[in-house]
């Protein structure tokens, strides 16, 4: 049983996060602590919400000049991936910038409603170890209105409407856009992977 | 009235259990007395649900303000749906898409075809409380989605209970102006109503009870039965 410190940015589903953490054997500790942070073996940035309030929290807390800096494995989930980039165009929130680009959102139409919400394929586009045993075609939970374009840092992607960033790898630092607590067998996997890092 | 007579179906955990491995893609856990009653769901039930699901969880009965869904949220689910409530005060589904984002906010739709027009009923739950609301279907729909709403999950009631397929025309009228996600609920029976429903009504998804408790229908035989007429489904 390891500990993994999850970043508190404010959003209030973490529950369910934590439970599949506790399935695979390890303790989430929900933190905002740059201390508890810095020492932890990993740590997960999740977040439900919009960029800015997310931003707003981590920096009243220092964390926005602390994240960065981390050099442990560092896996950003859904609003976590997109804290990753330069900025986002929600609320036109300045974001972490540890990955060049901004993230964009997504434009609905009559048969594609945004946000995004469902199961949907992913492609991938360069193995890692954080998508070992995860072919393409792979099904996993998406909810969100703003993505990543594909870049250099991405990993795998996922069509709606235009083809974005499900997953990437940059450095020390792994994220995807997906759900991996909420995407079945698949997502444990993904997490699972993530803890074996 | 469709709803007289729930029947107790079995250990709560033990039927997320096995619809997790059965392989839905979501599930819906409704407290459907607890509007009527004047309570709200109970939290201890959703905490353990969700320590056992890897799926996404929506959870609705009796919430109210946004403390009720953020503790409903902290237990574990992903989203809230609201029906009665918002029907109350609808600046209840603004006050939760703002602070939670309209990706977690569902608001349920209870309606019936009433001198030929489709028309909202309250506190469902409850036989002898159920009422009309007073409002048309169409313009709720149209007025929730205003309001901050990230999905629909529209109930028809005629429908409802009676497995001889989900109302078709009606959800086709609701699709045609409904931009988020629309859920289709009641009067699923058969294999053909779900792969009906996909087509005909273009919905994101289709929401079953009583057929999968009962296990007339098992979820990887409708699947597999979705797949084969060419209607994308996850494995």
């Amino acid at each position: 049983m390891s500990q993994v410190a999850i970043v508190d940015g404010g959003g209030a589903n973490i529950a369910s996060l934590m439970f599949a953490l506790e399935r695979l054997g390890h303790e989430g500790v929900l933190t905002t602590d740059a201390g508890v942070i810095r020492a932890a073996p990993r740590v997960i940035l999740p977040g439900v919400g919009a960029a800015r309030a997310a931003m707003e929290r981590l920096a009243a807390h220092g964390l926005d000049r602390l994240l960065p800096t981390l050099t442990q494995p560092v896996l950003g989930i859904c609003l976590g991936l997109q804290l990753l980039f330069e900025g986002s165009e929600e609320d036109d929130a300045r974001c972490l910038g540890i990955i060049p680009g901004t993230v964009r959102r997504l434009e609905a139409s009559p048969d594609r409603p945004v946000p995004h919400m469902g199961w949907n394929q992913l492609t991938v586009t360069r193995p890692v170890p954080l998508l070992a045993g995860i072919a393409s075609g792979t099904h996993m939970y998406f909810v969100h209105s703003y993505a990543a374009d594909v870049g250099a840092a991405t990993v795998a992607t996922t069509d709606y409407g235009r083809p974005f960033t499900a997953v990437l790898a940059h450095r020390n630092f792994q994220a995807c856009q997906f759900h991996p607590e909420r995407s079945g067998p698949a997502g444990a996997r993904v997490l699972a992977n993530f803890l074996a890092t | 009235m469709q709803f007289r007579d729930h029947r107790v179906v079995g250990g709560i955990i033990e039927l997320a259990a096995r619809y997790r491995d059965e392989g839905a893609d979501e599930l819906v856990f409704y407290d459907i007395t607890a509007s009527p009653e004047g309570r709200s769901v109970d939290r201890s039930w959703i905490r353990r649900v969700a320590g056992v699901l890897d799926i996404p969880f929506c959870v609705a009965g009796g919430i109210r303000s946004v403390a009720d869904a953020e503790s409903v949220l902290n237990a574990g689910a992903d989203k809230v749906s609201i029906n009665s409530p918002a029907l109350e005060r609808p600046a209840l589904i603004t006050e939760l898409a703002r602070r939670f984002g309209s990706q977690c906010v569902v608001v349920g739709i209870d309606s019936r075809v009433e001198d030929g027009e489709y028309r909202v009923y309250q506190f469902t739950g409850d036989p002898d409380r159920t009422r009309a609301s007073g409002l048309g279907t169409l313009e709720w729909v149209d007025r929730v989605q205003e309001l901050g709403a990230g999905e629909i999950v529209l109930n028809c009631m005629n429908q409802d209970g009676v497995r001889r397929g989900y109302d078709l025309a009606q959800l086709a009228a609701v699709r045609a102006r409904c931009r988020v996600p629309l859920i289709a609920s009641g009067g699923a029976g058969a294999p053909e109503h779900f792969a009906d429903v996909f087509t005909t009504a273009r919905v994101d998804g289709a929401l079953a009870a009583s057929v999968f408790h009962s296990a007339t229908i098992r979820i990887p035989a409708l699947k597999a039965y979705l797949r084969d007429r060419g209607i994308e489904v996850r494995p």
